[in-house]
């Protein structure tokens, strides 16, 4: 079963640091994904650049929109999101446990859910 | 010398249903904690799906496992430990033990699946949280089987494992078999929860759910593991009663889900495989003098199993247990059923004093079997408007579909009410 780690953090957290303490933290965050890769859990990992980067992207009336955000009013915001092969939920969030991000911010851990073609006919008039 | 052949992963994945639990007991022993031992089981089952089918499968796959996941254990210990310094002195401690001669004593094994248990039911758990420890744990069923098994939601599940988890942790609740002065008193919790998982199954068999009634399969499995373990009068009488209610399986429901009642099922249907066997438990169980509820329970039920048909039923016998019963263990519950057996022996009359008397102490007021009870007696006394009002209480207390059903249809079965 596949679960997606989404990862929230409070990025001004890393302001006051050190280039070396924040130098730790980045590999001590790839040795998670390699500790998760050796144990056979690793599917995808990326960390995210700031919101401020970012682009949302609606189309209404067949006309695209695109706008900067999104803004949350939290502090805690998506920066990154790993996706781990699980037996079953309870080894999800003990694999996320492990996620050095956890310990400064929020791991949201989700089951996939997989789409399936739907057998839906002809439209109904 | 190894297994020659094609490791496939059908072959992989038997291992794993045969071996991973025992191997997880022992390594929580080794390693001191659920989840270390959980991330090492599957470091360990992961090198073993990388290097089984090229070596072949070890002569000895649970000593393999055993110190594989060991050894990644020690290994991740290691790798931490250049970020957090307070782990070195465990990575060492756990070397230097796995340096000595490893013991494969199968007692040792055997014991530390009873440890695995008496932590999973320990008393400081929730019955709940002992219930999903259990399955998770011993039986290795998944979170979201628990979850859809019980019709609860698999975050509500996995909070209460690893709530349960932290809480052996925080409150160093040893991984060990009780001391034989305190081992009866906590082999009750573990046979509650065994079953509770048993009861889920059983009374939701009768309903649409498939894996509903596995959890009955699997109690039965987890009872058979704790008689070959610790084969306590209890633990006999607490197999023998679930073997023998399971007996009935095939008999106590049609094809469309509606509930047989005792004196109607077919006993040709009967199992008569897991009949001999709980008769045989039942037998063990009394043979060493001293017994208690689920033995008594399962005499009870052997009555039943004995007898050819209702009529030729034993109900003085039957009488006399639940009188043992009522001393070993008493309730309410074992009270009605004293009632309704007494009904058979000495009439209706008797039966149904006996049941309004516990009535009116308010006992089981909440309880459908007891209306449904007093108004099969008051039927047979011809009370029918008695008849009619308990059915009525009963259906208004009971919730499940098909209870609902044969309440209806016995309601039915009075015919027309009074005009009014």
């Amino acid at each position: 079963m596949k679960y997606v780690c989404l990862v929230y953090l409070d990025e001004s957290i890393f302001a006051p640091m050190s280039d070396y303490e924040r130098g730790l933290f980045v590999n001590e965050a790839l040795d998670s994904d390699e500790a998760l890769r050796r144990g056979g859990n690793f599917v995808y990992a990326n960390a995210l650049q700031l919101p401020e980067a970012a682009v949302s992207v609606r189309v209404r009336d067949n006309k695209l929109s695109a706008t900067d955000g999104p803004f949350a009013e939290t502090k805690e915001h998506l920066s990154g999101l790993i996706v781990i092969e699980a037996r079953d939920l309870n080894e999800a969030i003990r694999l996320a446990g492990n996620i050095p991000m956890a310990r400064l911010g929020t791991i949201e851990v989700r089951p996939v859910r997989e789409l399936e073609r739907m057998e839906i006919g002809d439209k109904q008039v | 010398m190894n297994e020659t052949g094609a490791v496939t992963s059908g072959k992989l994945e038997a291992i794993y249903r045969s071996d991973a639990r025992r191997v997880l007991a022992t390594l929580i022993r080794l390693l001191g904690d659920f989840d270390r031992a959980e991330e090492a089981l599957a470091d360990a089952f992961a090198a073993a799906a990388a290097q089984w089918p090229r070596d072949g499968i070890p002569k000895k796959p649970f000593a393999w496992l055993v110190s594989a996941g060991r050894f990644r254990a020690i290994d991740r210990l290691r790798r931490k430990a250049r970020h957090d310094a307070s782990l070195k002195d465990l990575a060492m401690q756990f070397e230097s033990e796995a340096a000595e001669p490893p013991e494969w004593d199968d007692k040792l094994i055997e014991d530390d699946q009873l440890r695995l248990i008496f932590t999973c039911c320990h008393p400081a758990l929730s019955p709940d949280a002992q219930v999903a420890m259990t399955l998770r744990e011993v039986c290795g069923l998944r979170t979201e089987e628990i979850a859809a098994a019980f019709l609860v939601s698999a975050p509500t599940v996995a909070q209460r494992i690893v709530r349960a988890k932290a809480r052996i942790r925080d409150e160093n609740i040893p991984y060990e078999t009780p001391a034989s002065d305190e081992l009866s008193g906590r082999l009750e919790y573990v046979l509650r929860a065994v079953y509770l998982v048993f009861n889920e199954g059983y009374l939701a068999s009768s309903g649409a759910s498939v894996t509903r009634a596995d959890l009955s399969a699997e109690a039965i499995r987890l009872g058979r593991l704790l008689v070959q373990l610790l084969p306590d009068p209890e633990a006999l009488g607490l197999l023998a009663l679930m073997l023998l209610q399971e007996s009935r399986h095939a008999a106590r429901a049609t094809a469309s889900g509606a509930i047989v009642l005792l004196q109607d099922q077919d006993r040709s249907h009967w199992d008569r495989g897991l009949i001999e066997e709980g008769l045989a438990l039942v037998r063990r169980a009394f043979a060493g003098g001293e017994v208690g509820s689920y033995a008594i329970q399962a005499a009870i039920a052997a009555e039943h199993a004995h007898a050819d048909s209702i009529d030729r039923t034993d109900w003085r016998k039957i009488v006399s247990l639940y009188n043992l019963l009522l001393r070993a263990d008493p309730s309410p519950v074992a009270e009605l059923n004293r009632a309704a057996a007494m009904a058979e022996c000495d009439g209706a009359e008797a039966g149904l004093a006996l049941i309004d008397a516990i009535l009116a102490r308010g006992d089981l007021a909440d309880y459908h079997p007891a209306y449904a009870a007093r108004a099969e007696l008051c039927r047979r006394l011809s009370r029918l408007d008695e008849a009619r009002a308990s059915y009525a209480k009963a259906l208004s207390l009971a919730q499940q579909g098909p209870v609902r059903e044969l309440l209806m249809r016995q309601a039915l079965g009075l015919g027309a009410g009074p005009e009014s």
